[in-house]
């Protein structure tokens, strides 16, 4: 029954997609206001529908109903009731339904919530909305049923991929989509205002919190994403460039440029038309990300579906969507009036910096990615990892860096070099000490090098807008910048570090024998079997030895029953200054145990810098609210 | 500066980024894409020296053998044509066994032998690495 009530509201909703859209083009085609009434009930209508779907597929997996063939197919009902909840996103179906609904649910917020725009451009952004709406939801129903039935209903089901029961699943894609899909509405404003041409400031007002809101949990979705990777995968890397993490990076990198681009717009009213560009874009990569990551072009943890149809029907999508919204901006965009000019030496032109150079690494990440699928298509086997992403977008991130750093200190519209030389005075001290004191005292690499120097100047740089200046009057928005760039500064420290002063020992240890990582002494203490849920496994008993202090650790090898597969489950214990991360291996028939330890200082920065990012997000956005809410208050008093 | 003019010059600019980026990119991708071999391609095609390539193949059956330090394996890739001899040092996959397929990521030696600095087993169908299968597939050796 609850597949079937699941199956009639995506129904439902797709119709409701299809009407908000014949509606929306009625509204603006007769210019009279009760479309717009019926436009927001039905977005509102349309959005909770896919949620009722969703919230049946969670009970169906919940309830471990195996007449499902989704749930048969990636569940267990010897699973952990958090496994068999979340399980039900760890799948192709599932994670596409989750997909329509943050979309349907996202298009019913802005018809809730957005009172600023123009009532007519409005009504074409619901409308942009549900026509995306509409594509997903014919492929749900047509390439991807969630709800399809199995008869007969086999006595239990194959259980989901070991990797992904872990507590991360129920965080890390919701928090991910969220701000994947929730870009959507960035690209839903811009072909709204193309198709309305009012493009301004009171379009980039409107428009900011819904950028700012996506990119929050976007960044906080890969900064979980590469939290997970790092203490599940046991490779003691918290990046891979793989093409999964690229397709989340890229709307990310889209979405950064858009969130400044969008504040040229509102403040000075420039950069009209890069603006609607980048919001298209960065939905685009959004796209393209889901298309790499749900066609089964890719092999990955992620990639669930094999089947080419699939494929096929998402790049279609992918053609409808990008290429009608390019073809709008190119037809549309010659008569949107230029915005106002500005200096180069100016806050717009150190915006105007900061997404060049966030463009070209988002084309370099782009080509990375996509290179090797173009090569296979002529036959060519090859793959493009790390040394590529680093030598290519490093140099260019820190560039990234230090524009960052000058950026805040420039004043709107006119400012003079020869001062803003005299204001960039400590920065510019912090980093020449920072990277004179370290290659005295503990020369790392050249890159690390250079990292660690910008980190301080960064650090240091960021803080300046605050200095002179009453913290407590200080807008919100103004501390969320200085939170944000901040924490750019300390998660480059952490990358830095990690990738300088790593310590890495691999060896096979008999128990009792004391071995050496950094600033460690680990001693193996002994094996013993345990049993989990669904899975049995052996756990190492590590005792590590630091200044008298002792830390124990058990690192463990896990097989699981459903369906069988070997898995290890490092142990990481986290100091102030670092992290001992253990993982262990596999016995050598001689007594010894194979070791593999990692000594990683100040590597927890690195996720403690993203968690600023977002937090300074989140400071942004209350801040505008708070602005916007006070001056409606002055208004109606007035 | 006219409006118009700046327009002009920030459209010229962004073209120019991106091209700078391509260049760039290219430049980077043609020695730095990892080109994926079995040990027949290198029989055929002669050694890649000097750059991270990915090795695939089966692993041979009784070719594995464990150093005394107990963490460095030595085993012979086939794939029904050729063989190459891998070392590795470090943990191996779970799935890691003899008649297995396997992807080594590393470097050729002049000698002919391959160094892996990271190893990618087979988990099941599903999880076969796209270009092992294409491979295999060629060679007519794909048994489970």
């Amino acid at each position: 029954m609850t597949a079937e009530v699941g199956l009639a509201a995506l129904w439902l909703a797709a119709a409701l997609a299809a009407l908000q859209v014949a509606m929306a083009a009625l509204g603006l085609a007769r210019a009279r206001p009760e479309p717009a009434v019926a436009v927001r009930a039905i977005a509102i209508v349309q959005g909770a529908l896919a949620a009722l779907a969703m919230a049946a597929l969670i009970a169906l997996f919940l309830a471990s109903d195996m007449s499902v063939r989704l749930v048969v197919e990636n569940s267990h009902s010897a699973k952990p009731w958090l496994y068999k909840f979340a399980g039900a996103w760890g799948n192709h179906e599932g994670s596409m339904l989750l997909w329509v609904t943050i979309l349907g649910l996202a298009g019913g917020a802005v018809a809730i919530l957005e009172r600023r725009l123009a009532e007519r451009t409005l009504i074409a952004t619901l409308g942009a909305q549900a026509a995306i709406a509409l594509g997903f939801y014919a492929f749900l129903l047509f390439a991807s049923n969630p709800f399809a039935r199995l008869d007969p209903a086999p006595r239990d089901g194959l259980g989901l991929n070991p990797l992904l029961q872990d507590p991360g699943l129920a965080f890390h894609p919701p928090t991910l989509y969220i701000g994947y899909v929730g870009i959507s509405v960035a690209f839903s404003f811009a072909v709204g205002a193309l198709i309305t041409r009012d493009v301004g400031p009171a379009f980039a007002r409107a428009m900011r919190p819904w950028v700012l809101g996506a990119w929050i949990f976007l960044t906080l979705g890969i900064t979980a994403g590469s939290y997970w990777a790092y203490y599940e995968l046991g490779w003691g890397g918290w990046w891979f460039w793989d093409p999964v993490e690229n397709a989340s990076l890229m709307p990310w990198l889209a979405a950064t440029a858009l969130l400044h681009s969008v504040t040229v717009l509102a403040t000075r009213d420039g950069l009209r038309a890069w603006t609607v560009m980048l919001a298209v874009v960065a939905f685009s990569m959004s796209m393209i990300g889901t298309f790499l990551v749900r066609s089964g072009i890719l092999t990955s943890v992620h990639a669930f579906a094999v089947d080419p149809e699939r494929g096929a029907f998402i790049l279609a999508l992918l053609a409808i969507y990008i290429g009608g919204a390019l073809a709008l901006f190119a037809i549309r965009i010659g008569t949107v009036r230029a915005g106002t000019t500005f200096a180069f030496v100016s806050r717009e032109g150190g915006l105007v910096i900061n997404n060049l150079l966030l463009s070209v690494i988002l084309g370099i990440v782009l080509i990375g990615t996509l290179y090797p699928l173009v090569a296979a298509s002529f036959g060519v086997q090859l793959s493009v990892g790390p040394p590529f992403f680093n030598k290519a977008a490093g140099p260019i991130a820190l560039a990234l860096v230090v524009s960052m750093a000058v950026g805040p200190l420039l004043r709107w519209r006119r400012d003079d070099a020869a001062t803003l030389l005299d204001r960039l005075i400590w920065p510019i001290a912090a980093t020449g000490f920072a990277g004179a004191a370290l290659f005295v005292l503990a020369p790392p690499g050249l890159f690390p090098l250079l990292g660690l120097s910008l980190a301080a100047g960064l650090a240091v740089a960021s803080i300046l807008p605050l200095v002179g200046r009453n913290p407590w009057r200080t807008p919100l928005f103004t501390w969320g910048m200085v939170v944000a760039h901040f924490g750019i500064a300390v998660s480059l420290a952490g990358m830095a570090c990690d990738s300088a002063y790593t310590a890495e020992t691999l060896t096979a240890a008999r128990v009792g024998q004391p071995v050496r990582v950094g600033p460690f002494v680990v001693r193996l203490d002994g094996i013993k079997p345990v049993i989990g849920d669904n899975w049995s496994g052996l756990e190492a008993r590590l005792t590590a030895t630091r200044d008298e202090a002792t830390i124990v650790l058990r690192p463990q090898s896990r097989i699981f029953t459903d369906p069988v597969t070997t898995t290890s489950e490092s142990a990481i214990a986290t100091a102030w200054d670092g992290q001992l991360y253990t993982v262990l291996g596999q016995p050598d028939g001689q007594g010894r145990w194979q070791l593999r330890l990692w000594w990683k200082p100040f590597v927890t920065l690195i996720w403690l810098g993203g968690a600023l990012i977002a937090l300074g997000g989140a400071l942004s956005l209350v801040g505008r609210w708070r602005r916007e809410r006070r001056a409606a208050a002055r208004e109606a008093y007035a | 500066m006219t409006a118009k003019h700046q327009r002009l010059t920030l459209a010229l600019l962004g073209v120019a980024a991106i091209v700078a980026a391509a260049l760039l990119a290219m430049s980077a991708l043609k020695d730095q894409a990892s080109f994926f071999y079995a040990p027949s391609d290198v029989r055929a095609q002669g050694l890649p020296l000097g750059r991270a390539v990915r090795l695939g193949g089966m692993v041979q059956a009784g070719s594995i053998r464990r150093a005394a330090d107990g963490v460095t394996v030595h085993f012979i890739v086939g794939d029904g044509i050729a063989t190459t001899p891998v070392t590795f040092a470090g943990i191996t996959p779970d799935l890691f066994r003899e008649r297995s397929g396997v992807v080594a990521e590393g470097r050729f030696n002049p000698d002919g032998s391959f160094t892996a600095t990271n190893l990618l087993a087979k988990h099941d169908e599903k999880y076969m690495p796209p270009e092992l299968a294409g491979k295999m597939h060629e060679t007519r050796t794909l048994k489970p």
